[in-house]
């Protein structure tokens, strides 16, 4: 089958760190993306199913692969040559849709579970992620043995489908992974943010960045965290549109985020942090200047929540040192527990948040796979160019 | 002899007129046949000899004794003088509140009072630099007073050095400095360039609280002040005068000495902007040429930087002592024979270059809340009997109204302008719902005690300030603003002039009136 895939290639690796500087649509054409014929994967064993990618999304952390951004972090817990995709909506055999939770969990790679009714991104050691019948992959879309949504057709275990109902389209389907992995954010600032709420606060959390994953952490403060003030620093107007639908309190520009936590929580400025601030802050971008931006405007002991993939920063950490600020990664999702003590996996809670929000209207622009380098070019730049989310079109293919 | 001001009807051979735009300005050609310009009263002659003017006022007050009568051993005597907003531009030295000061003090010495205290009468405005201290007093009087903490500023945020001296029949509480309130004798020095300024306005709002001023400074008193150089018809000064009273029954006395400035505002080679374009020479024309070609190639902050240093070559053309209400009344009369230019009936729309300054921005960046002060507040309102644009009318302004803050200075302005415009430009919303939390935000409170920042409150004063005008036009256009900043504003963005004039047609119809207020100078519009 026609597919697109990633092979381990140090000159297009480079060529693509170097094209990406100067353009998106060059990095796609002449770096480690190719659009070329490859097989189909086996089904691994009993409990496997094949997907037929119906609509496959185009994210953060793939832009840093094809533009060869991505932490060397990455080169033992994937497997070369892989197909990309992760945000999947596509159909079983028998017709089925289903939406992927692409985490390679113990499940898939025929360990017991850490806990019974654990999902796929639960546990504390990672082992099973590179190990295992399967070569080592952290998730579908980066693994060689499974395949990804950027292909007509890949390979799923049990554990990571999620029927859908015929009355979700699958415009909104494709958004619930990303929706899952902004709830999974929103949610870690909860046990920072549990006490004030106790003492009769209303706590303030600060969103630096509104592309799919901030918004995405807005929906699910809003939803699940519904006390909470939210302000968000969004560069581009119709994020902050989508923000304050979403249910920000206020959507700024992000060099404005500062001041906007100053007047809410009331605080001093010194030098360049605020002297109190948000009570937690997720950074939707991770690079070095948006944690550092996040740490200034956090309160001592406050937290810092890590949701955009943050790669190399260089970060001056005396701040932290003096405000004992917690930095706390947000990779994906698993099994939640919400502020009444009830527990539920993220992705229940992001098929239920998309609905809620009508997250369709996230989807900004679809492509064939054959137009790789325009969507390409499309989702590296789709703030500037008014836009969200972008996604593959494999409905004719499947 | 000074020719009075003067109103041009504009025909074909009247050549372009000079707008201010900012830290720039241009020429622009007005509609023959129905336009006008009003010029400003050329300078009048000054005191020739201002310390023997001085002198002869302490000396010979009105319905006071003799300053040395007041004054003996043992007393408390507190000298309060007009801060940095006066003058603009600030004038060259020695700056006439040195000569004052200096005349003051050697008649306390000679009178043996060793307790003197020296306060800038700063009200909310930001504190003064140390060089501007040293500007407006002189050095001798800086290094004398100030190492020993005898020279300092008003601050209306210290609630261990603020008195109540009293209520007016109408409930506002009279509250000021405390040193003040409990001296045996306050003298306050007044540099008097607007009608607005001086009499019991000077301590009741240049030493008091932010309590005592929001009684006066709120949308429902500024809307119905009309106009601020008209004091008889002005709910602010009404209020104002009321805490006089107060004052004068349960407050120290007080010895107000008040001066008036001429017209004569810049200097060498910048007076060709004082002058009537079809007056100007070659020379100025060159003059002109050169100045703004140079200006269009100079970076903002350059060509801020230059404006700010102008020293004015403004001269004293009266001094008088005494008794508060009396001694304002003459500088009253003082400032009209200087500003007063007769006008014929109110026009459709009101033209007006904004210049770089403004009394809330010495030394520092124009910014656009600023920019709606001095064009709707100011500017509009100098006039006396009616407004010289109509009710419904179009002022427009020229403006770069770029979106830029001076942090140190108008801290709590960028938040006012991100948030509150946001939300409002009513005056009377954004009181009831935003005004206290500026005003006893504890970061503003702190850099407006210990920095330079202008009070939480005043860019809400700022906004108030313009209510009148706000309220008055029917449209509002600014040229050559950034349109995003401007529409922030709730005003129209307009590229050119021509634009200006088109956009205005919806508002008062195809062939309407225009009248241009060539200021600064300063003047005061009397509108029959």
């Amino acid at each position: 089958m026609k597919a697109l895939q990633i092979r381990r290639s140090a000159a297009r690796l480079g060529i693509a760190r170097v094209a990406s500087a100067l353009n998106p649509a060059t990095a796609a054409k002449w770096g480690p993306l190719e659009y070329r014929t490859v097989d189909e994967p086996e089904l691994p064993g009993e409990s496997w199913h094949r997907v037929h990618t119906r609509l496959a999304g185009i994210c953060g952390s793939d832009l840093s692969l094809v533009e060869g951004h991505a932490s060397t972090y990455f080169e033992d817990w994937v497997s070369f040559p892989f197909v990309p995709g992760h945000e999947v909506v596509g159909t079983l055999d028998d017709g089925t849709r289903v939406v992927l939770e692409p985490v390679l969990g113990h499940e898939a790679r025929g360990f017991a579970p850490p806990f019974d009714g654990a999902a796929p991104g639960d546990g504390d050691d990672y082992a099973h992620l590179a190990t295992g019948h399967l070569e080592p992959g952290i998730q579908t879309g980066f693994c060689c043995s499974t395949g990804g949504g950027w292909a007509p057709s890949f390979v799923a275990h049990d554990s990571q489908l999620h029927r859908i109902a015929d009355d979700v389209p699958d415009e909104r389907a494709v958004l619930v992974e990303p929706i899952a992995g902004g709830i999974h954010a929103a949610l870690l600032t909860w046990p920072t943010i549990e006490r004030n709420l106790a003492d009769g606060e209303r706590p303030v959390v600060a969103v630096l960045g509104a592309g799919t994953m901030g918004l995405a952490a807005v929906a699910g403060l809003r939803r699940y965290l519904p006390d909470v003030h939210i302000i968000v620093g969004a560069r581009y107007r119709h994020q902050q549109e989508y923000a304050r639908a979403f249910g920000a309190d206020a959507a700024v520009a992000p060099d404005e985020l500062p001041r906007a936590v100053r007047r809410v929580v009331g605080c001093h400025v010194v030098g360049d942090h605020l002297s109190s601030g948000a009570h937690a802050t997720i950074d939707a971008v991770g690079t070095s200047s948006t944690v550092a931006a996040c740490m200034r405007i956090t309160r001592p002991r406050g937290r810092v929540v890590l949701l955009g993939m943050p790669a190399d920063v260089t970060l001056d950490l005396t701040g932290l040192w003096h405000r004992e600020t917690e930095l706390k990664g947000a990779y994906t999702y698993g099994t939640e527990t919400l502020p009444d003590g009830t527990r539920a996996r993220t992705f229940q809670l992001a098929l239920d948040t998309a609905a809620a929000i009508g997250a369709e209207r996230l989807l900004s622009a679809t492509y064939r796979l054959t137009d790789h380098v325009d969507a390409v070019a499309h989702a590296a730049s789709a703030g500037r160019r008014g836009a969200v989310k972008i996604a593959f079109d494999l409905r004719e293919d499947s | 002899m000074p020719r009075p001001g003067f109103v041009l009807d504009v025909d074909r051979s009247t050549p372009p007129t000079l707008f201010w735009r900012g830290e720039r300005f241009s020429l622009e050609r007005l509609p023959a046949d129905r336009s006008r310009i009003i010029y400003p009263p050329e300078p009048l002659a000054p005191l020739e000899n201002l310390d023997g003017a001085i002198r002869h006022a302490l000396l010979n007050p009105h319905d006071s004794d003799p300053l040395p009568a007041l004054l003996f051993p043992g007393m408390r005597l507190t000298i309060a003088f007009d801060d940095v907003s006066l003058s603009l531009p600030k004038m060259r030295r020695p700056d006439s509140r040195q000569r004052m000061i200096e005349a003051v003090l050697d008649l306390a010495a000679e009178a043996g009072v060793d307790d003197v205290h020296i306060i800038a009468a700063l009200g909310l405005h930001r504190r003064m630099h140390e060089y501007e201290l040293r500007h407006v007093l002189g050095d001798r009087v800086y290094d004398a007073f100030h190492p020993r903490g005898m020279l300092y500023q008003h601050d209306a945020e210290d609630p261990d050095n603020l008195a109540v001296v009293g209520t007016t029949p109408h409930g506002e509480v009279l509250e000021i400095n405390k040193r003040a309130a409990e001296s045996d004798l306050v003298v306050y020095l007044n540099v008097n360039q607007s009608a607005m300024d001086g009499g019991w306005k000077s301590i009741t709002t240049g030493l008091a609280s932010y309590r005592c001023l929001s009684h006066h400074h709120n949308p429902e008193t500024l809307q119905n002040t009309r106009s601020l150089v008209d004091r008889h018809k002005s709910d602010l000064h009404k209020s104002v005068w009321r805490m006089g009273e107060v004052l004068k029954a349960d407050g120290p006395k007080i010895f107000q000495i008040e001066t008036t400035l001429n017209t004569d505002t810049f200097p060498t080679p910048f007076d060709f902007l004082s002058k009537r374009e079809w007056e100007w020479n070659a020379k100025d024309r060159a003059t002109y040429l050169a100045t703004a070609k140079a200006l269009d190639r100079t970076p903002t902050r350059m060509a801020r930087k230059i404006f700010h240093g102008i020293e004015a070559p403004y001269r004293t053309t009266s001094v008088q002592a005494g008794d508060t209400d009396a001694v304002h009344e003459i500088t009253l009369q003082h400032v009209f024979d200087q500003q007063v230019v007769e006008v014929e009936g109110q026009t459709d729309i009101l033209t007006m270059g904004i210049p770089f300054i403004s009394p809330y921005n010495p030394e520092s960046i124009m910014n656009p809340i600023l920019v709606m002060c001095m064009g709707l507040g100011y500017l509009f309102n100098m006039y006396r009997n009616k407004p010289l644009v109509r009710e419904g009318g179009v002022v427009i302004m020229t403006h770069p109204t770029y979106r830029d803050f001076h942090p140190v200075h108008h801290p709590s302005y960028i938040d006012f302008f991100d948030e509150v415009l946001a939300d409002t430009n009513d005056p009377a919303v954004m009181s009831s719902k935003w005004e206290q939390r500026y005003a006893e935000d504890e970061w503003y409170r702190h850099l407006y005690r210990t920095g330079n920042a202008y009070h939480g409150v005043h860019p809400f004063y700022a906004w108030y300030w313009g209510a009148h005008g706000q309220q008055h036009a029917g449209k509002v256009i600014i040229v050559g603003g950034d349109p995003a900043t401007v529409r922030r504003l709730g005003f129209t963005p307009a590229s050119t002039m021509d634009d200006a004039f088109e956009l205005a047609t919806d508002t008062v119809g195809r062939s309407p009136s225009i009248t241009h207020l060539h200021v600064p100078a300063m003047l005061v519009a009397d509108v029959k």
